[in-house]
């Protein structure tokens, strides 16, 4: 084995120095090609003088690919554009035998890390046969950079001599039935041509694909970012950007601010940076497309301050709904933005100098270059109007995408199945953005499938929620016990354990739960204490940390629960059945025993693994129903009787420390089983049991983040819950005063107590939307790593204790396996030593990855309860009581307690002039009066409405030819209505609430068939009027706003937005 | 995860080594002509020269010991050592440390009986620092003494071994060591008798990897041994030579 040193410079940090590394070149390093006589697999073990090293097993097929353009098995030789540009088709199974060279992989993970992840999984599929040869490592392929020679030029010229050394080396046998190729596959021309000057095969990426004709979709996958580059200027759109080294020295020096773009919900031209203006951090506006310059929603950009004279003046009070797509997709690029702002039609634009005396100008800005690009793959559908007709199907042609995420500009894709994807739901990449080009360029990715189908429609929401909803890899699975479905707990696992397998252990959980993350015991101590414990499933014994299990758990951070499907966090192997604690079998437990006082006040604590054998799983209604009856007197009842008790206590101190009971309109849908369609919708109800399990799950959970914060004073994983600014609470105040309630926010304790008076004895339903509308004030619980905040901030405003963290659900939860962690750690000295606890970064890192994993996985199990619920509207027609939550300009938004749903009803005051308004805003008293019949809707006022959803037909086509003439018939009338979205909704279905009761007209329906359908009729022939309304549901108003992720609650969502600061 | 990847899946080290491969070693003995006896060690890149100066009578007389020879090691680290220049002082904790480490070392395994007040001095200079500092030092003073003729019962070897990614890996060179989380473990052994001398860690790992580190560190010191013993034999032979002329 040779080995040579070569030299290689870095440069460091801070000053420039010259470090020498060792390089050794090796001569062991095998082609892997199956049966290759030159690598002679034996003697290189021999050569190893090691019998415990293993000669890998040869990764890539003796039978490679051919295609009619390269008539001879083909290794594939990727260059670094094009594992960058291209890995969508890479990831493609259609390709196999791909060689990775180690220049490029190197190169690529400087570029990009998940790609480079990416990658890398691919890589380790067996199926694939990708191999990767360390070609700087190996002797003969290794090369020396010449002088004048770029670095790039230097590793264009290694991956060609390793495709030439590739060639020479199959070529030295005639051992395999056809000669064996390998071929580099690159778009850079120049490169290209040097490789076939020296004999090299080679190929561009659209070339080799051609000959893939069984899998057509993969042309359409090519990336454009290296294709269209080499175009001509013909008609500059944009301004260029600056250089990488300009925008450095420029933040360097304060003449630029750096920050994450943030498009506004509402007009995908306007964006903001959060930046330090005049040493005060502001949010910078920038608006119009040549000012935001091909940046896009997420990216890391530099933008230039406008003179003060071009700062905003907006209003900071109106809500600006119509904003929303008024800037059609066939505008030009505007000059500047001042002018841009114009074009978006009238009346905001008129709002907005009407307010400009009163605010404050905002900065504004404009891009000048691009820090870092954060470009992922958008789920949408085609624009049916930018398809070509289908004399031309055959070939390929530029559509537009439309993304679902309303942020995300239009993107041209060029396709050959333009007529095949129209309706369906696909995923698009950007691959790059030229100055010349209106749009973003982007290839297909995939189909999902037809839109307004469930299962796609279920993809995509977890797609556009960013929820790994992926099937586990071999690799994780090959990490459970092998035992499989039989493990059982053994004599070795008592080791360090307490044996409470003689308690009378029993778990509480809702019907049909499978993952028990808890059980409880109590036990009434000779002095007359009871014996508490809590027992929470033992994941961290299964779930090590360096385990490709537990970086995969750390990726998902939870279990995302949808209305038909469960995304776990852990494989079900161990959720549904190792770790969870089942009635009669044994199973290892994390354990925290109290010793209660009769009062339930804590005697003392302790922590313990352990072994546990639940004598009953509950459900609510049984174990409610064990406590009920008088005539069971077994160890199990009496132990959840006295557990009741103890909880009512700890339930009345909690109360008294001013802990909230706040309240959601949470649903449940009934599914059909076969189609698992949406039968039935009921709310989810409270029973004491719940309560009962709740209150210890929340003492445990208290007990065990002092426990670890004593230890880990700078590295636990706590949970806060921020005081939310009064401010928050002030409309809400404002509508409880009109109907005789005050509402006192100074503590927990006054809001919790006005609250429980905010009752009205005809309506019982009033203080519970009271509640859902204080949910709405409050802001959202956040993990946390101890050390990044003072101590004061660990609050939990909710629960009104000093500090709070999550131990109880580590199935689903990877928050609380890092707890277990910390805590085994705290009460063990010999447990294994975990580098991850003891590193705040890494923590803190962590914590921010759960709390994004865990808003994410609120807002999908949200936009499913949405889906459900237009399922379920579909083809009815619904007559419900309601309550107007919240008073606006424009309209009203209702509230629907049976099947918690809110939706939007609009005033008429954007469809006809004002003289014709058939609501008139107060906003002294914030209301809406029909001065016709002297009717006024308030906040908390019950009314009817009427529930529809309006099929917003899957042909695209006709959508929005109707929608076109409709807009031309009212060219001058702000319409709210399809036409202005364009195609947009096209393949959506909308939620349609029209009011019923109060009867005011003009605006309500009739509620009778008969009668309805005349009034469909009136207002389909009649100018579009305010009665037909866009709403949305809002089922679990726990759930954090969808900062219109899911484009089409975006009008209200935006509003709400305002209004509403949900807590967990 | 930007964390630089120390041992790539391929299972070649940033420096292209395997996990089990020793750095390139290079060693030769009677460099300096003015002391009793010196070796140049280079193991990768780090280099060091060992210089021995005795028996010889004590400098101070509180150093003298009646039954045998005092051991002085003294270990000095080039300021040209790294790619910064940094001139350390003499009192320099990590330098002491490892002139102790030094000293303890070959007190076990040095005949000082055979000279009472008398002393013996190693000075040991670092000329280029790529890691694994200790294990250089020793495996120097061991050729330098040998060098020197002073009597061993036998040769002591020294290597060093760390865990990344659940792989023991021999050898830690700079990059490697001043990685957070790699634990650095540095052993001498009596490759003969298999006698430990010195064994010493720097960060965590966990109990049940030790063996697995330790055996391959020793297996390591095995090679060192083989090579260490080639020189010495040719070094002699070219001895034997001269004075048969």
């Amino acid at each position: 084995m040779l080995r040579s040193k070569s030299y290689m410079k870095k440069t460091r940090k801070g000053n420039v120095v010259r470090v020498v590394t060792e390089h050794y070149l090796r001569d062991d390093i095998v082609c892997s090609v199956e049966k290759c006589p030159n690598c002679d697999w034996a003697t290189l073990q021999e050569a190893q003088g090691d019998s415990k090293f293993t000669v890998p097993h040869p990764v890539l097929s003796s039978t490679p690919r051919q295609t009619e353009s390269f008539p001879v098995p083909t290794l594939v030789v990727p260059d670094t554009n094009v594992l960058y540009h291209q890995i969508d088709i890479l990831e493609h199974p259609a390709l196999t035998n791909v060689v990775i060279l180690q220049t490029c992989l190197s190169e690529l993970k400087n570029l990009s890390m998940p790609t480079y992840h990416r990658l890398r999984n691919i890589i380790s599929d067996p199926d694939r046969h990708f191999y990767v040869f360390s070609n700087e490592n190996h002797r003969e392929t290794f090369i020396e950079r010449l002088k004048e020679e770029t670095p790039n030029d230097r590793n264009d010229r290694a991956i060609r001599r390793a495709v030439q050394w590739y060639n020479q080396h199959l070529s030295q046998t005639n051992r395999y039935p056809r000669q064996i190729k390998a071929m580099m596959l690159s778009d850079d021309a120049d490169n290209r041509r040097k490789a076939t000057a020296d004999g090299i095969p080679n190929a561009s990426v659209m070339d080799y694909l051609q000959d893939y004709v069984e899998y057509p979709e993969l042309i359409d996958m090519v990336s454009q970012a290296s294709v269209g580059n080499d175009k001509g200027d013909q008609r500059v759109c944009y301004d260029e950007h600056l250089t990488k080294l300009q925008v450095q020295s420029g933040l360097k020096s304060g003449k630029y601010v750096q920050g994450t773009l943030g498009i506004s919900t509402h007009n995908f031209l306007e964006g903001s940076i959060l930046g330090s203006v005049d040493g005060e951090t502001r949010a910078i506006v920038i608006i119009g497309r040549s000012h935001m310059n091909r940046a896009v929603h997420g990216d890391v950009i530099a933008v230039e301050l406008l003179p003060r004279s071009e700062w905003q003046r907006t209003p900071t009070a109106i809500l600006i709904e119509e904003d929303e797509d008024e800037v059609e997709d066939d505008t030009p690029v505007e000059g500047t933005a001042g002018k841009t702002k114009q074009t978006s039609k009238g009346t905001p634009a008129k709002k907005a100098e009407e307010a400009a005396e009163v605010g404050e100008a905002k900065p504004t800005g404009k891009v000048v270059g691009i820090v870092r690009r954060n470009w992922r793959p958008y789920c949408g559908h085609l624009e049916s109007r930018s398809v070509r007709s289908h004399t031309q199907a055959a070939g390929s042609q530029s559509v537009m995408f439309a993304a679902m995420d309303k942020r995300i500009p239009k993107i041209k894709v060029r396709t050959r199945q333009a007529h095949q994807l129209l309706g369906q739901r696909i995923v698009v990449n950007i691959d790059s953005w030229p100055r010349d080009s209106k749009y973003p360029l982007g290839h297909f990715v995939r189909a999902l499938g037809s839109a307004g189908d469930r299962a796609t429609e279920t993809e995509v929401l977890l797609m556009e929620h960013d929820v790994p909803y992926q099937e586990f890899s071999k690799q994780v699975l090959s990490d459970l016990p092998v035992e499989g479905e039989s493990w059982v707990v053994q004599d070795h696992h008592l080791e360090g354990r307490v044996d409470y397998r003689g308690l009378d252990v029993c778990s509480i959980d809702p019907p049909g739960c499978t993952d028990i993350d808890d059980a409880l015991h109590c036990v009434k101590l000779p002095n007359g204490n009871y014996q508490v414990g809590v027992h929470i499933a033992d994941v961290t014994h299964f779930v090590k940390p360096d385990m490709h299990m537990d970086k995969e758990a750390a990726v998902r951070c939870t279990t995302v629960y949808l209305v038909d499907r469960r995304i776990d966090m852990l494989p079900a192997l161990l959720g549904t059945n190792l770790c969870s604690l089942h009635c009669n079998v044994e199973r290892l437990a994390f354990s925290c025993v109290w010793e209660l006082d009769p009062e339930a006040n804590i005697v003392q604590v302790s922590f313990s693994k352990s072994v546990i054998r639940s004598r009953n799983s509950f459900t609510y209604d049984e174990a409610q129903a064990r406590i009920d009856d008088q005539t069971l007197n077994d160890p199990v009842t009496l132990g959840v009787r006295s557990l009741n008790q103890l909880a009512k206590k700890l339930r009345q101190r909690r109360m008294d420390q001013g802990a909230l009971t706040l309240s959601s309109p949470e649903v449940r849908f009934n599914l059909e089983n076969d189609s698992q369609d949406p039968v039935d919708v009921e709310m989810k109800e409270l029973k004491d049991t719940n309560a009962l399990v709740e209150e210890f799950m929340l003492l445990a959970n208290i007990s065990v983040a002092k426990r670890i914060y004593e230890s880990y004073p700078d590295t636990s994983m706590l949970r806060r819950h921020p005081t939310p600014p009064p401010s928050n609470f002030e409309w809400l105040s404002q509508s409880l005063r009109e109907n005789g309630f005050e509402l006192n926010s100074d503590s927990s304790k006054t809001l919790s107590d006005s609250l429980d008076k905010a009752v009205k004895a005809n309506d019982p339903y009033f203080n519970k939307l009271v509640r859902i509308m204080a949910t709405r004030s409050m802001m959202q619980a956040v993990y946390f790593c101890s050390g990044t905040l003072p101590p004061e901030d660990y609050h939990h405003y909710g629960l009104a204790t000093p500090i709070y963290t999550h131990f109880t659900s580590p199935i689903r939860r990877y928050a609380d396996v890092l707890v277990h962690r910390l805590l085994e750690a705290s009460i063990n000295p010999q447990a294994p030593y975990i580098p991850m606890i003891l590193d705040k970064s890494r923590m803190k890192d962590q914590s921010d990855t759960l709390n994004y994993r865990n808003r994410m996985a609120q807002q999908a199990a949200r936009s499913s309860v949405e889906l459900y619920t237009h399922l379920f509207f579909r083809n009815k027609e619904v007559y419900e009581p309601g309550y107007v939550t919240r008073v606006l300009q424009n309209g009203f938004s209702v509230l629907v307690p049976k099947y918690g749903i809110e939706g939007f009803v609009y005033a008429a005051e954007k469809k006809v002039a004002a003289s014709t308004e058939i609501l008139v805003y107060d906003p002294s008293t914030n209301t809406l009066n029909n001065p016709e019949t002297g009717i006024t809707i308030t906040t908390f006022a019950p009314v009817h409405v009427r529930i529809t959803v309006e099929q917003e037909g899957l042909n695209g086509l006709k959508e929005g030819e109707g929608a076109g003439s409709k807009r031309d018939a009212n060219a001058t009338v702000k319409n709210k209505e399809p036409a202005v979205k364009n195609d947009e909704p096209t393949l959506r279905e909308k939620m349609q609430m029209r009011l019923v009761t109060p009867f005011i007209p003009g605006l309500s329906v009739q509620p009778q068939g008969a009668v309805d359908s005349k009034s469909d009729d009136t207002a389909t022939t009649t100018p579009p009027t305010a009665t037909t309304t866009t709403t949305t549901t809002t089922p679990t108003t726990t759930a954090a706003p969808t900062p219109a992720a899911n484009g089409e609650s975006k009008a209200t969502s935006s509003k709400k937005r305002k209004t509403k600061k949900p807590k967990n | 995860m930007s964390r630089q990847e120390l041992l790539s899946p391929e299972g070649l080290r940033i420096d292209g080594r395997r996990a089990n491969e020793l750095r390139r070693t290079v060693c030769k003995q009677s460099v300096l002509t003015q002391a009793d006896g010196s070796a140049y060690y280079e193991q990768g890149n780090t280099k060091v020269l060992a210089a021995i100066y005795g028996p010889r009578e004590p400098r101070l007389r509180s150093n003298t010991l009646n039954d045998r020879a005092f051991v002085n090691v003294e270990f000095k680290v080039a300021p040209f050592s790294t790619n910064e220049r940094r001139k350390r002082s003499k009192g320099d904790r990590r330098i002491l440390e490892i002139a102790s480490a030094v000293r303890q070392t070959f007190e076990s395994v040095i005949v000082a009986t055979v000279y009472p007040r008398s002393q013996i001095d190693v000075f040991l200079h670092l000329l280029q620092d790529d890691g694994g500092n200790v294990q250089a030092c020793i495996n120097a003073t061991t050729l330098a003494l040998i060098d020197a003729g002073i009597p061993m019962t036998e040769y002591i070897c020294a290597c060093s071994a760390g865990y990344i990614d659940e792989t023991p890996v021999l050898d830690l060179n700079h990059t490697e060591e001043s990685s957070f989380e790699t634990p650095d473990l540095t052993i001498a052994v009596m490759p003969r008798s298999g006698k430990v001398t010195l064994l010493q860690m720097e960060s965590r790992l966990e109990i049940t990897r030790l063996e697995d580190t330790m055996l391959l560190a020793t297996e390591g010191c095995k090679q060192i041994q083989r090579i260490m013993d080639s020189v010495v034999r040719e070094n002699t032979r070219d001895l034997v030579e001269k004075y048969g002329q």
